[in-house]
């Protein structure tokens, strides 16, 4: 296994990657990306293009169809029993959470760190309090997810990926079913999770949204991709989005057509 | 994590052949279904060997976890059945079990009475009778639980969060299952005996309590005890197995998992009584 001394925390080379559902249907082809410790990148497409599949791949629930896909310089080919630990390295958060529906918001955050460290629950809901209180999830704790709304289902989602103080975020259009309000709030929590939270130990956080909706990312530091017609396109900053004449781009900021021509 | 479901799985993935159109000849419609069987019993038994590997390997693994999801799917399969399942065990006295005291009293066959009762409830009505209950009551809990769960995405949750899912979700159900049907199984057999000598005594067939339970343990060998631990632990592990497989591997969509739970109570039945032939031939040649 090579392993570079600094290896990037996200690094496609040639890969091609199949539908959850049917891998044998190719969503996106070729896909070449490095993604760099402490990046915060956002992979802009249309509904169906692929996104979801495109994180999962990243996050190594699936495997590249062709080419290689590395986290943190490890194949995730090999993601496996042994290297658990790599694999804590990287946090998901689903498209709606995919809280697991037998147990309350509290049990759900618990969980990872149960079975991972195998506490006792009154442990475990001690350690996770704090994280609850910081994501105001304290007072809906004990209740399940299906009395929860969306809005707060994808925050619990947020506080069990981060529990385990991943390095690498991958959220699965997050801002999707969102109010206004608690998409500002999420847009501020996860700045501050890029920039160095005090719940990771001040550590800069590595991220990557995938989006259908450009609009609330306008963030000159941010990073851009695109997701279209199977293929993926680093874009770079901002400005490159907003100076884009491709009409998928446009489409993605919800300009209106006129303005595209 | 991931490779353990993906083995068992990926190269069975019988939806597409379900999801085809209809073979226009009688001999390609075989053809399919044979290659169907053959799949499935493919995918089964390298979930059960997945399975069983996991179970091994991972015993100490997550007990604060494990612990109580084991405990709980305990209860669902054995303690939350006992009323009915008392009930049942009165019912089968009632009706099988007396009829055949008084049968035999009228021939003057009593002395029979032991090895009838130990053939008939012991060996074979008691452990596939309950293993067909549990199959209905829990089995299908089971493959509905899985598929929704499977179709909302929690198993991949599951593997984001770096929890094996065969672990999580799959192990506590088996064990469940197996110590369920067997726990019933005991349960049901002595219920069933001591009801049946309640109905021959309001019959007025003339065998006391002593002479009854004498038959019953003259009729009985270790090698029933044995048989009877096995064949309810493998009743248990092949509904669980057979259900969880169905639950977890092949519904990706809500709207299958109804269809599939058909499917996987008929392949469990099919899987016990094939297991109870097996336990014939056993008692046939010792």
């Amino acid at each position: 296994m090579s392993e570079t001394p600094n290896p990037a925390a996200i690094e496609m080379r040639g890969v091609s990657i199949g539908a959850m559902r049917d891998v044998s249907f190719i969503v996106v082809e070729d896909a070449n990306w490095t993604v760099a410790s402490g990046e915060f990148w956002v992979i802009a497409g249309q509904q169906h293009s692929g996104k979801s599949d495109f994180l999962m791949l990243t996050a190594g629930l699936m495997t590249p169809v062709e080419g290689s896909c590395r986290i943190f310089g490890r194949d995730t080919r090999t993601f496996g029993e042994v290297e658990l630990a790599e694999r804590l390295r990287v946090g998901l958060v689903f498209e709606g959470g995919q809280l697991f529906n037998h147990l309350t918001l509290r049990e759900n955050v618990a969980l990872p760190l149960q079975y991972h460290r195998n506490l006792s629950p009154d442990t475990a809901a001690a350690e996770v309090q704090p994280l609850l209180e910081l994501m105001e999830l304290a007072p809906l704790a004990d209740i399940t997810p299906a009395n929860v709304s969306g809005n707060w289902l994808q925050r619990a989602a947020l506080a069990r990926a981060l529990i385990l103080k991943p390095e690498l975020l991958l959220l699965d259009n997050p801002l999707g079913r969102l109010d206004a309000r608690h998409q500002q709030w999420w847009l501020r929590f996860l700045d501050r999770l890029w920039r160095g939270h005090d719940w990771l130990g001040s550590r800069p956080l590595t991220l990557v949204a995938t989006t259908d909706d450009l609009r609330p990312w306008q963030n000159a530091q941010l990073k851009f991709g695109l997701l279209h017609d199977k293929k993926f396109s680093p874009r770079g900053s901002w400005d490159n989005m907003e100076s884009s004449n491709d009409p998928v781009v446009k489409e993605l900021q919800a300009v209106p057509i006129g303005e595209t021509m | 994590m991931r490779g353990n479901l993906a083995k068992a799985f990926e190269l069975t993935n019988t939806q597409v052949f379900r999801r085809a159109a209809l073979p226009k000849s009688y001999t390609d419609l075989w053809g399919r279904k044979l290659f169907l069987l053959l799949l499935t019993i493919q995918g089964l038994g390298a979930f059960a060997l997945i399975t069983l590997g996991v179970m091994l390997k991972k015993n100490r693994l997550a007990r604060n976890v494990m612990g109580p999801r084991i405990r709980q799917e305990i209860t669902r399969s054995g303690v939350a059945l006992l009323p009915m399942f008392l009930f049942i065990a009165a019912a089968l006295g009632f009706l099988v079990i007396g009829q055949t005291v008084s049968a035999l009293a009228r021939v003057g066959a009593t002395d029979y009475l032991g090895s009838t009762m130990v053939i008939v409830v012991v060996r074979e009505l008691g452990p596939l009778l309950t293993a067909m209950l549990v199959l209905a009551r829990v089995g299908t809990a089971h493959v509905i639980e899985l598929g929704t769960a499977r179709a909302l995405g929690e198993v991949e949750a599951l593997e984001a969060l770096g929890i094996d899912p065969v672990h999580y979700l799959i192990v506590p159900r088996v064990w469940g299952t197996m110590v369920g049907i067997f726990s019933l199984t005991v349960y049901s057999i002595i219920g069933a005996l001591a009801s049946g000598y309640l109905w021959a005594f309001l019959q007025d067939v003339p065998l006391t309590p002593g002479e009854y339970f004498k038959q019953l343990a003259e009729a009985l060998s270790w090698l029933d005890f044995a048989l009877l631990a096995l064949k309810t632990l493998g009743f248990g592990f092949f509904i669980a197995i057979v259900t969880c497989y169905h639950g977890l591997a092949q519904p990706l969509r809500l709207e299958e998992v109804s269809r599939v739970a058909v499917r996987a109570v008929s392949q469990s039945v099919i899987a016990c009584i094939l297991l109870d032939a097996l336990f014939i031939l056993l008692y046939l040649v010792t």
